[in-house]
């Protein structure tokens, strides 16, 4: 059952993004040009997404103890603000403004088979594969610190 | 070149996504971040049935334009304006940072930012500022 609604999660996000236009990099790059031909339809994204999570997520970690076909909530407990979280951030905001796909879009864009997405995603994979090899300089010196 | 202002499609679009992450939790109980999910894929830590349920989800993901077709006749419109070099540079970037910083827009944005989570917040507004900025320099500096 688990396996069905991981796949059925993942359609239903392709759907999302699809009708929601953010599947168009044309469209993700225009609501970044505030100075220009701005679209403010992500914004509407975001807050469509965020108003629906919010109250789901309060509901069901409050609600219950598990899910219905796994033994516990992954919910990320981290607190502290590193140079690893700021850092990776502010280096994705500079490729998404660049090619204007984030992961999301670019893999259910991935079908649909334009040049620019068949380049993008495996560099993509790349740099998901280097990020996870690189260790974290900063919490390795902490630790080392500490112990 | 314009795009049209769809308040009311992505609004609903939105909500799609919304419905998507509470599904993932109320079922497998995982944050359903894009960036997350599929670097996991090929992580060497992941156990098998985490594996198993990001590469689902994935191909979720992989099926959605497909379908579309299928259904609709017409693949959804689409126009990727960056060039090779570029989406190179970009893929690139959007990858590594995504991994690097535990989340993209899905993971740090939507999940991230309904939890409360002070983390995802920073997150979101340093690379919402980083991409702006990055348009801003592309299309009015540079190009401009």
């Amino acid at each position: 059952m688990k396996q069905i609604f991981a796949l059925l999660s993942g359609l239903i996000f392709g759907f999302g993004l699809i009708v929601s236009g953010m599947s168009d990099p044309a469209k993700v790059l225009n609501f970044l040009d505030l100075f220009g031909t701005w679209d403010p339809s992500l914004a509407f994204v975001m807050g469509g997404a965020i108003a629906v999570t919010t109250p789901g997520f309060y509901w069901l970690t409050r609600q219950r103890n598990q899910p219905l076909f796994h033994t516990k909530f992954h919910i990320p407990t981290r607190s502290d603000i590193d140079a690893k979280l700021l850092g990776g951030a502010a280096i994705f905001g500079v490729g998404w403004g660049l090619g204007g796909f984030c992961p999301g879009p670019a893999l259910t864009s991935l079908p649909i088979m334009a040049s620019g997405t068949l380049i993008f995603v495996p560099f993509m994979l790349i740099g998901m594969w280097l990020a996870r090899n690189t260790p974290d300089l900063g919490r390795a010196k902490q630790q080392g610190a500490r112990s | 070149m314009e795009t049209e202002f769809t308040p009311w499609l992505s609004l609903g679009g939105g909500m799609m996504i919304g419905a998507s992450a509470v599904l993932l939790m109320a079922t497998n109980g995982r944050i359903a971040g894009i960036s997350g999910l599929t670097s996991s894929i090929f992580a060497r830590s992941t156990d098998g049935e985490a594996r198993g349920v990001s590469a689902l989800f994935v191909l979720g993901l992989l099926l959605a334009a497909p379908i579309w077709v299928l259904v609709s006749g017409s693949w959804p419109e689409q126009w990727v304006p960056s060039s090779p070099l570029l989406m190179t540079v970009a893929g690139l970037l959007v990858g590594f940072g995504a991994a690097y910083g535990n989340g993209c827009t899905s993971g740090h944005g939507v999940c991230g930012i309904s939890r409360g989570s002070a983390r995802s917040i920073l997150a979101t507004l340093t690379f919402m500022a980083t991409a702006f900025l990055t348009v801003l320099v592309s299309r009015h500096i540079i190009g401009g």
